[in-house]
């Protein structure tokens, strides 16, 4: 039986499936690349939560993008939940063995180690010719068993597939907020000596957490690969960690909803800033970031709490 | 009788000098232990061994009849001893119940729970009550960084004691805690403890607190264990007044003190 917020949440998802039918494409596509992005975020919201902020998640929605990449050229499959899967298990299992190593160190080393193993799949995919070199390869549009409605001129599936995604793992994330393990993360950031002694290993706890956060990273790259339909190496450049680090301190971490809806404040921020400054829209992102680290230092999310408290008094 | 905890010629050096040498304890359940010693005399690098902190250079430390050398803090604490810390470990931008919370769900399992939620009726009434033992219940709702370092300290025992250990080791309670109120504060925590009927070890230095609330004593001077024995003979004894007091003590006045 669903509870009342559920079933609210429920609604809302199939009203914005529905709402993608009437929608402009180019919007329903800056919506899916910002949920592909928002869910990169989300992960690294759940590092962030535990004190750890990476600089290289960009190695996972790298990772993610041309497992669906190369799983639908070589395989010759548009299956969007196979690709999906395929997408999921590249993370899962590149996370497996970079976290052994990444779990020991926290702070700056830590931000460091997640930036070199990115930029290190950025020096490989830039050398592998297969792959299409700096210039990388054009991805087929997904189909679910041969469903690929056009809206507008566009694929609409890509788009419901990051809505469901979207609420899915915003979901779990925020049941797993709650529980004895997200509730560690907060623990570990105040104090990594005392969760020792209260008999659980740090180091574990970071590495699911890490595990966590580049499946659910490699998620966000597929969604990006299958709606733009190409992928380049760019996207493990460190720039493109940096996006996900903007977004998560623009959004704040204070809830699941805040990085997906951060996200796609900041493809409508730089979309607006290209159209008024195409040479500078840089400065413009930059400005808006310094005004909400100034003004909301926890994020944009904090805002709901200073409105909801205006309220009450 | 098997000791609860004991350790076997356990020493601990960094490069040439030596923090605890030829250290020989043995600790029975329910024993209500002091430790005192200058600073710099080895009682942390004690306390620290025992627990896993850190790794003694040579010796044993038996805990139940097991050797638990190499054990990390979280092993250690498993088996059933736990401490608290000169200054206080906690969750200082939570609330005292939410790090009581997790202190309990974390005491409950090595393996956390993904999605079953922390905050339960039953862990509530649990860290609730356990509140009410250490007397600082009224501060359930506050932000742990706003607290006093009194009831900072309680707090941090309390989370040591949620796990119910046959061994707690109190790394100074009532450092940083005003005069007035340490009588108050180690009353509260005997008291808490009894319940258990867990053994206690103590570092402390002020002599009044040691006189009343330890049975036993341990002076620790340079590093090795000058005295041990009950707490009054070791209290009267001539090389510990002058090595590791540093003056005379009124014996008539202390005793005073600890049977007020």
């Amino acid at each position: 039986m669903l509870n009342k917020n559920s079933l609210i949440l429920l609604v809302l998802a199939v009203a914005l499936i529905l709402i993608g039918l009437v929608m402009p494409y180019w919007f329903s596509f800056l919506v899916t690349v910002a949920l592909g992005k928002g869910l990169v975020v989300l992960g690294l919201v759940i590092l962030m939560r535990a004190g750890l902020v990476s600089f290289g998640q960009g190695l996972y929605y790298c990772a993610g993008a041309y497992a669906v990449g190369a799983f639908s050229h070589f395989v010759e499959t548009d299956n969007v939940i196979l690709l999906l899967a395929v997408a999921m298990l590249a993370g899962l299992v590149i996370s497996s063995v970079v976290g052994l190593l990444l779990s020991r160190y926290r702070d700056i080393f830590f931000a460091m180690f997640s930036m070199a193993f990115s930029m290190i799949l950025y020096g490989v995919l830039v050398k592998s010719a297969e792959l299409g070199s700096s210039d990388g390869f054009n991805v087929t549009s997904p189909s679910l068993f041969g469903f690929a409605p056009e809206v507008n001129g566009g694929s609409i599936l890509s788009y419901w597939v990051a809505i469901i995604l979207a609420f899915v793992f915003g979901a779990i994330i925020w049941r797993y907020f709650k529980s004895p393990m997200g509730v560690a993360g907060e623990a570990i950031r105040e104090n990594e000596i005392r969760v020792e002694y209260l008999g659980v290993s740090v180091q574990k706890v970071i590495y699911i957490k890490y595990i966590m956060a580049a499946v659910l990273a490699s998620t966000g790259g597929a969604i990006t690969a299958m709606t733009v339909g190409h992928i380049d190496p760019e996207m493990a450049y460190w720039t493109t960690s940096g996006e996900f680090v903007f977004i998560a301190l623009m959004a704040g971490t204070g809830h699941v909803a805040a990085p997906l809806l951060g996200a796609v404040i900041f493809e409508l921020l730089r979309s607006f800033a290209f159209q008024v400054s195409p040479y500078t829209w840089q400065m413009i992102l930059g400005i808006t970031l310094l005004a909400i680290i100034i003004f909301l230092p926890k994020g944009l999310w904090s805002l709901k709490d200073k409105l909801m408290k205006g309220a009450k008094s | 009788m098997t000791a609860l905890l004991e350790t076997r010629d356990l020493a601990k050096s960094f490069g040439a000098v030596t923090a605890a040498a030829d250290i020989n304890v043995k600790i029975n359940a329910g024993e209500i232990v002091g430790v005192i010693g200058s600073n710099g005399a080895g009682k942390t690098t004690f306390i620290n061994m025992v627990t896993g902190y850190m790794k003694p250079t040579s010796g044993d430390i038996l805990f139940d009849g097991k050797n638990i050398i190499g054990r990390k803090p979280r092993e250690v604490m498993r088996k059933g001893m736990c401490r608290s810390f000169q200054v206080a470990q906690l969750f200082p931008e939570l609330t005292v119940l939410e790090n009581i919370l997790i202190a309990q769900a974390m005491a409950e399992s090595k393996t956390l729970s993904f999605f079953s939620a922390l905050h339960t009726n039953k862990r509530e009434q649990n860290a609730r009550a356990l509140l009410d033992d250490y007397e600082i219940l009224e501060y359930v709702d506050e932000v742990v960084s706003t607290l006093p370092q009194g009831v900072r300290k309680l707090l941090d025992i309390a989370m040591a004691m949620i796990s119910q250990p046959k061994v707690l080791l109190l790394d100074e309670p009532t450092s940083g805690v005003a005069i007035e109120d340490k009588f108050d504060l180690m009353t509260t925590v005997m008291a808490a403890v009894k319940k258990s009927g867990a053994a206690v070890l103590f570092v402390e230095h002020d002599m009044d607190v040691i006189a009343r609330y330890s049975t036993r004593l341990l002076a620790f001077y340079d590093g090795r264990i000058l005295a041990d024995g009950p707490t009054k003979e070791v209290l009267r004894d001539e090389n510990v007044q002058t090595l590791v007091i540093g003056h005379h003590l009124d014996m008539d006045e202390l005793e005073g003190t600890a049977n007020a």
